[in-house]
């Protein structure tokens, strides 16, 4: 029978590792939710901001915050110029998920021709640094990149609901013949929205720069948990996908510490199965 | 991606050029710069996908095979032409390539791919045409069914078994003998092998294995596997890893104040790994590092040079030649012996001949006469000290002053 320390801090752990599914979840889910299209270079563009920021930090001692205050206003600019493109072709949901494979395949060959197939890994003195809270541990990169998450979540969160632009992105998303007809301007909206998801993905990349191992295949590996996150945190809602994350983050978890380490894949998909299943309102 | 590396090479035909000139002068002996229709090896190699990091180092080991071959006599006396495809780290696209290299490249000879699954995958075509495949990097030799497959690595014909008590052995040297062990594996199938084989092996010897955990292949997060572990507190770690696993394991244990009190990694990333100020001190699997007696070993210390100066070039992080590199190398000499040894470019010939004789390779003398064409197993046990990997085990190979440290 696992100990309370060793469950408790699986649980810390895994809602901490959460937090970065949910924060790569985020423009994905408003990409797809808001804009309907499902951005699979969402996850090319974390990493190339991931290897961006190991670059400046590793070869030219830059620091990750100047490094993220960098990429991300870099990585607005991209986004809302793959917008232009997929404007400029009339890109609908399915053919978005081809075309932005297809970019992620080029940007992950990009990464591999520059920074080579092998591994990369961004030392720096605090990446293992953590807090002692009685018996349990809470690292300290997690712990601010959750902070960081939570509070792009609520801040996006209550933009979409509270100020006249997110009311709009909503409503253009729900109908948007009838959301132009009251003066929305869906286009202008777009190409703001899908800045701000690319610019989630450079503050994803910083993170991932300073927790994860960086190789230009890693790219895939969050996919398919991401995407459960995605659906479980509902489309389109930020707060939603960063719970969800967290959510499976910890189930995950809590599936290692009891069970084995290999069943915690099986955690998240089979989340999503009941969920699909159970169909609640907020899907 | 096609790549051909050494036939048309400008420094071959200079080289050719100056052969030919010198050659009015020298004595026969010398004239030996291959010449005629080149003989094409063909390969894959995973240089995308999860495999990709592994795969660069055999392309760079394998280019300079290639023109180290073809700067003595080639193969035959005919230049060696590689042509090496990308099979995306994928056994079904291995599969495909490897017929279209022997359908359509219409290839001499082939080289196997990297890593257990593509080699199954390639072994079944080259089976299907006869050809015979030298590959350094099937981790479960009983798979290697094929009778024209050879192993370039000197796993031994049982690893699981053999592997376990090499490291068991330098365990009991220790003060004081690990009692208790945890076992941490990656699914992936090779390592999922060896952690059955430690598991038993372990057993047998009395070492109480506290618990045997199994994660999926690109794990990330082992918070909880790191709790699991500091809880069991065992004697000893040991770590089916693959690339950095081992780091973001260590990782994790440390951020809970933990560190193992012995800890051995089955196929780290060699650099990573011991430039990690958690790796000091962890042990791994090796069949040879550059250092002494290794380094003596005739063309070891060229090809260590060679290989440093190449991987630097193309960027790699850690340009210090092992194992893995050098298995390519292996594979390259064991092909070369092959060939000249039966003095053809047939199949069956030169697999006969390579059953019937010993190949000096940077590995040593290997033989493929026993069970799945595999010799004697050699595997040795490297550690980590003052940031630099150092074969420590059986005390006969450690280089010159050291030794296998207790933690």
């Amino acid at each position: 029978m696992p100990s309370v320390t060793l469950l408790g801090q699986a649980l810390i752990s895994g809602v901490l590792a959460g937090g970065m599914y949910g924060l790569l979840a985020m423009g994905l889910s408003l990409s797809w939710g808001l804009l309907r299209l499902v951005n699979l270079s969402h996850f090319a563009l974390a990493f190339l901001s991931a290897y961006i920021v190991y670059e400046l930090g590793t070869n030219h001692g830059v620091a990750p915050w100047w490094s993220a205050a960098m990429i991300v206003p870099a990585m607005f600019c991209i986004g809302a110029g793959q917008h232009w493109l997929f404007d400029k072709f009339r890109v609908n949901e399915l053919a978005s998920l081809l075309i932005t494979f297809s970019f992620a395949v080029i940007l992950e060959a990009g990464i591999q021709l520059y920074w080579t197939a092998d591994f990369r890994r961004y030392e720096t003195a605090y990446s293992t640094l953590s807090i002692k809270a009685g018996p349990f541990y809470i690292p300290v990169l997690e712990l601010t990149l959750c902070i960081v998450a939570g509070v792009l979540a609520w801040g996006t969160w209550l933009w979409l609901r509270k100020t006249y632009v997110g009311k709009a992105l909503r409503a253009s998303a729900e109908d948007a013949d009838i959301a132009a007809a009251y003066g929305v301007n869906h286009k202008k909206l777009a190409y703001f929205l899908s800045g701000i998801g690319a610019a989630y993905a450079g503050v994803a990349g910083t993170f991932i720069a300073l927790i994860a191992t960086l190789a230009p295949a890693e790219i895939w590996t969050w996919l398919g948990v991401v995407f459960a996150v995605v659906i479980i945190g509902r489309l389109g809602n930020p707060l939603g996908a960063l719970l969800a994350g967290m959510l499976v983050g910890a189930s995950e978890s809590l599936a290692m510490a009891v069970l084995s380490p290999a069943w915690a894949p099986v955690v998240s998909f089979s989340m999503l199965i009941v969920i699909l299943l159970w169909d609640p309102e907020w899907i | 991606m096609i790549e051909r590396v050494g036939a048309w090479r400008r420094r071959y035909v200079l080289a050719g050029l100056a052969a030919g000139a010198a050659s009015l002068a020298a004595p026969s002996i010398l004239r030996a710069a291959p010449s005629g229709k080149p003989v094409r090896v063909g390969a894959t190699l995973s240089l995308t996908g999860f495999l990709a990091q592994t795969a660069i180092i055999h392309k760079i080991a394998s280019e300079l095979m290639v023109e180290e071959i073809n700067g003595r006599n080639g193969l035959l006396g005919r230049p060696v032409e590689y042509v090496l495809l990308d099979d995306q780290s994928k056994p079904e696209m291995a599969r495909s390539l490897y017929e279209k290299l022997i359908t359509v490249d219409k290839v001499d000879l082939i080289q196997g791919p990297y890593a257990t699954a593509p080699i199954l995958a390639a072994m079944g075509v080259a089976q299907r045409y006869g050809k015979v495949m030298i590959q350094s990097s099937m981790g479960i030799p009983k798979l290697q069914t094929y009778d024209r497959a050879f192993p370039a690595t000197p796993f031994g014909p049982e690893p699981d078994k053999t592997y376990p008590n090499v490291i068991l052995d330098a365990m009991a040297s220790f003060p004081t003998p690990p009692k208790t062990m945890v076992l941490l594996t990656s699914k992936f199938p090779s390592a999922q092998f060896m952690a059955k084989g430690m598991q038993t092996e372990a057993e047998k010897r009395g070492v109480k294995v506290l618990l045997y955990l199994e994660y999926e292949s690109g794990n990330h997060d082992f918070g909880a596997i790191a709790a699991r572990v500091k809880e069991a507190n065992p004697d000893f770690l040991w770590v089916g890893s693959l690339g950095l696993e081992s780091n973001l394991v260590l990782e994790a244990l440390r951020k809970l104040d933990y560190a193992p009190k012995n800890h051995f990694h089955l196929y780290p990333a060699p650099g990573p790994l011991a430039l990690s100020p958690d790796g000091n001190h962890a042990l791994c699997s090796t069949f040879l590092e550059p250092d002494e007696p290794f380094m003596s070993r005739p063309g070891v210390k060229r090809i260590a040079g060679e290989f440093k100066e190449r991987a630097t070039k193309a960027n790699l992080p850690y340009s210090t030649i092992d194992a893995q590199a050098m298995g390519m190398v292996s594979e390259w000499q064991i092909l070369e012996a092959g060939v000249n040894g039966a003095a053809s470019l047939d199949d069956a010939k030169i697999a006969a001949w390579l059953k019937k004789n010993r190949v000096d390779t940077v590995y040593g003398s290997l033989r493929f006469d026993g069970p799945y064409n595999h010799g004697d197993a050699a595997q040795l046990i490297k550690q980590v000290q003052n940031k630099e990997w150092k074969v420590v085990w059986p005390k006969e190979f450690a280089a010159p002053g050291v030794k296998l440290i207790a933690s």
